[in-house]
């Protein structure tokens, strides 16, 4: 490069020879170097300016264009990640205690067509009518040729008819998958689980809801990806359902019953183990609801949790543990029974006009389910006390069971509570509640007093109870229901070996226009056995059931729902692993002989 | 110098290339053996389901109990009752091995002795 010389010999000589200072020679050219430094550094700084400028484009068009693809494009699962054990189902699998099956996904596919990709739509709509007789030819062809571009035909397509499907051989019948919700047990488990069926529907997939019964309670954890692996494990036991399922149809057949319920609960974790409701339909094919009519007669109605009855003598024991509970009587105290007796304008009567009188004692009165000792007893305890005492019971309150159904069906409640209703309601009339709160305030008794909200889910452990009556109080009942058994009116439900120990109620139906129905029952009979240790209660109500046996219709408790109970008895107990208690055989030569 | 720096390093872009070309390669077809083993796992996991939803049905007891029905000639299985409980004093002990003699074969008792009897000429 060549540098100018800041004092040019030249320059600064004729400067010199003109007068003028040679020192302004140097300052004009010092600067004129600054000016031209300060433009290359300007030219320098501008380039890097340009060259930043550029970089920061190219990275926001990079972004810019990803961000782009990824909005326009397909979304994909990432190929390289393994998909673990984890998302193996929509939704989980539910089973019963011991792991066997309840409901299950299985894929499938369903039937969609585009008309308009069709070669020959008339053909088509032949050959889909000949597979699937529900369908009509002419209606297919019209639906196929009136210009739309999209219809379903079927939500689930057996493998076999998938193939028939592809035979027809057209582009514009095409598949998507599903997964589809099975029940292998059908029947037996309707009412619990209750159904499903397909919420949002895509080409590519479906979403699988619950419809109604636990299925539709627990729809959150079902459907939780997190949890989708882990089967869903209720208390159920399949082998007891089973049983009494067997059994339960058969009594109510034998006993010209419309309609029957029956649950059996653990009384020391309040895990429902079996619970039947009939007559009970296929969850796998749900039946629509009943248009007309009474919804009570539906299948598809839930009895054991839904039915609100009057649950008759069953709430005896109630009164007579409570009074016991408040010190006011012993089991072994007389209490005034002299029938009829008359309160205000009403008249309370025994069964068939008898009269127990005048005096009985507090276990003879459950024995032999007086109504007038029993309302002796509740006017002792008092409305407020005996309110209290059924509210701590669950009887105010809809069941907190995980069915869907239960937060609809309230208990039926008198709004003033009255003498008489105080009354009324110590034998079972007046007040209304489902088996389902029958049964956890009977295991509330046989639990030693604690109460114990229900449920449909295993328990690990046992959640903490609320104490509503002593242990001595409790053990009193039992000893009452165990006699109500052996020489009162449960007679038909002794099972040897089991010490049954139960009560039954008989309550005429309310008609639906207000009254009682004389020819109309629910029988009911509340049990819980061994007696001395329970360990499960047992409900059964039959609904408008009569033993027509004898030479005039029986429509009482003990001679309906009490057999059919023990037969119930006698068939699970064995199920559930209880051993029969049986007197020990004195040895004798054969097994007192020794080798 | 500088020309020796210059092919070497074209030398080892060249291999890099090379080395980046065959990993492409070789993910590609990793990603592609993963997918398809996702694939058969899926379909290996469906079909476990479909088992396990078939095994269910097959096992329901309302079958179970109409082949126990089915059956009942040679299986002869009743459900469970009460009164096959039992204790363990109700067990007989195995009685103790009858040796002396067989039962139903009848014993000779009058003679037959083999061998000479004391103070006998000859044997019986």
């Amino acid at each position: 490069m060549i540098r100018t010389p800041l004092r040019p010999l030249a320059r600064v000589l004729s400067a010199r020879e003109k007068g003028e200072n040679p020192d302004h020679i140097e300052r004009e050219n010092i600067r004129l170097r600054a000016e031209e430094a300060r433009a290359s550094a300007q030219n320098r700084s501008e380039g890097r300016l340009l060259l930043l400028g550029l970089a920061f484009f190219a990275a926001f068009l990079v972004v810019g264009a990803r961000m782009g693809l990824l909005a326009a494009s397909e979304p994909m699962e990432p190929r390289s990640a393994s998909s673990g054990a984890d998302i193996s189902a929509l939704r989980a699998d539910i089973t019963d205690r011991n792991g066997r099956l309840l409901a299950t996904n299985l894929s499938t596919h369903a039937l969609y067509a585009h008309p308009k990709q069709m070669v020959d739509p008339p053909r088509v709509a032949r050959e889909l009518a000949k597979l699937f007789p529900d369908m009509k030819a002419e209606d297919l062809e019209r639906r196929f040729t009136d210009g739309r571009s999209f219809l379903w035909l079927r939500k689930k397509l057996s493998p076999e008819q998938m193939q028939a499907v592809h035979d027809i051989g057209d582009p514009g019948l095409l598949f998507g998958p599903r997964d589809m919700r099975l029940y292998p047990n059908g029947n037996l488990a309707a009412h619990i689980l209750g159904g499903s069926s397909f919420g949002a529907e895509g080409v590519h997939s479906a979403e699988v809801i619950g419809t109604a019964g636990l299925e539709r309670a627990m729809d959150a954890r079902l459907r939780d990806p997190a949890q989708a692996s882990i089967p869903l494990a209720l208390s159920i036991d399949l082998t007891v359902q089973s049983a009494m399922h067997e059994i339960l149809e058969a009594g109510m057949i034998m006993m010209n019953a419309k309609g029957a319920a029956s649950i059996m609960l653990d009384v020391h974790t309040g895990e429902v183990i079996a619970m039947v409701s009939l007559p009970d339909f296929d969850p796998n094919d749900r039946p629509n609801f009943l248009v007309k009519g009474d919804p009570g007669d539906s299948p598809l109605f839930n009895r054991a949790v839904q039915g609100v009855y009057e649950l008759g003598s069953t709430f005896k024991i109630f009164a007579a543990a409570q009074a016991m509970e408040l010190g006011l009587v012993t089991p072994d105290s007389m209490v005034d029974a002299d029938a009829p007796l008359r309160w205000g304008k009403h008249r309370i009567g025994e069964f068939e006009g008898k009269n127990y009188g005048p005096l009985l004692s507090v276990t003879d009165v459950i024995v032999k389910s007086s109504n007038v000792g029993t309302a002796h007893m509740a006017l002792q305890i008092g409305g407020e006390r005996q309110q209290a005492f059924y509210k701590s019971l669950g009887f105010f309150d809809p069941v907190p069971i995980e069915l869907t159904e239960a937060p609809g069906a309230a208990p039926l409640i008198p709004k003033r509570w009255t003498d008489i209703v105080t009354i009324t309601t110590s034998y079972g009339h007046g007040m209304s509640a489902s088996p389902m709160h029958l049964a956890s305030a009977y295991a509330a008794i046989a639990n030693d007093g604690v109460m114990l909200p229900p449920t449909l889910l295993k328990r690990d452990k046992t959640p903490v109870g609320t104490r509503v009556m002593s242990v001595a109080s409790a053990e009193a009942a039992a000893a009452m229901l165990r006699q109500v058994v052996t020489r009162g009116t449960a007679s038909f439900g002794e099972v040897e070996g089991y010490e049954v120990g139960g009560k039954t109620g008989t309550a005429d139906k309310v008609k639906p226009g207000g009254g009682y129905d004389k020819g109309k029952n629910i029988n009911t009979f509340a049990a819980m056995f061994p007696a001395s240790d329970p360990q499960y209660v047992l409900v059964v109500t039959l609904d408008e059931a009569s033993e027509n046996t004898g030479p005039k219709p029986r429509r009482t408790a003990g001679w309906t729902a009490v057999p059919v109970a023990a037969e119930i008895i006698r068939r699970t107990a064995p199920l559930l692993g209880l051993r029969p208690q049986i007197e020990t055989l004195a040895p004798n030569a054969v097994s007192a002989a020794k080798p | 110098m500088r020309p020796l720096m210059f092919i070497l390093s074209v030398m080892v872009l060249m291999s890099l290339a090379f080395w980046a070309y065959r990993e492409n390669y070789a993910t590609q077809l990793a990603l592609k053996d993963v997918s398809k083993l996702n694939h058969e796992i899926a379909s290996l996991r469906e079909g476990l389901s479909r088992q396990r939803a078939e095994w269910a049905y097959l096992n329901r007891p309302s079958r179970l109990r109409d082949l126990v029905a089915l059956n009942f000639d040679s299986l002869g299985l009743l459900p469970l009752e009460p009164g096959q409980f039992g204790r363990l004093d109700q067990v007989v002990y195995p009685l103790p091995p009858i040796s002396a003699f067989e039962l139903g074969v009848p014993v000779d008792t009058v003679g037959g002795l083999d061998g000479p009897v004391d103070g006998a000429e000859e044997p019986l």
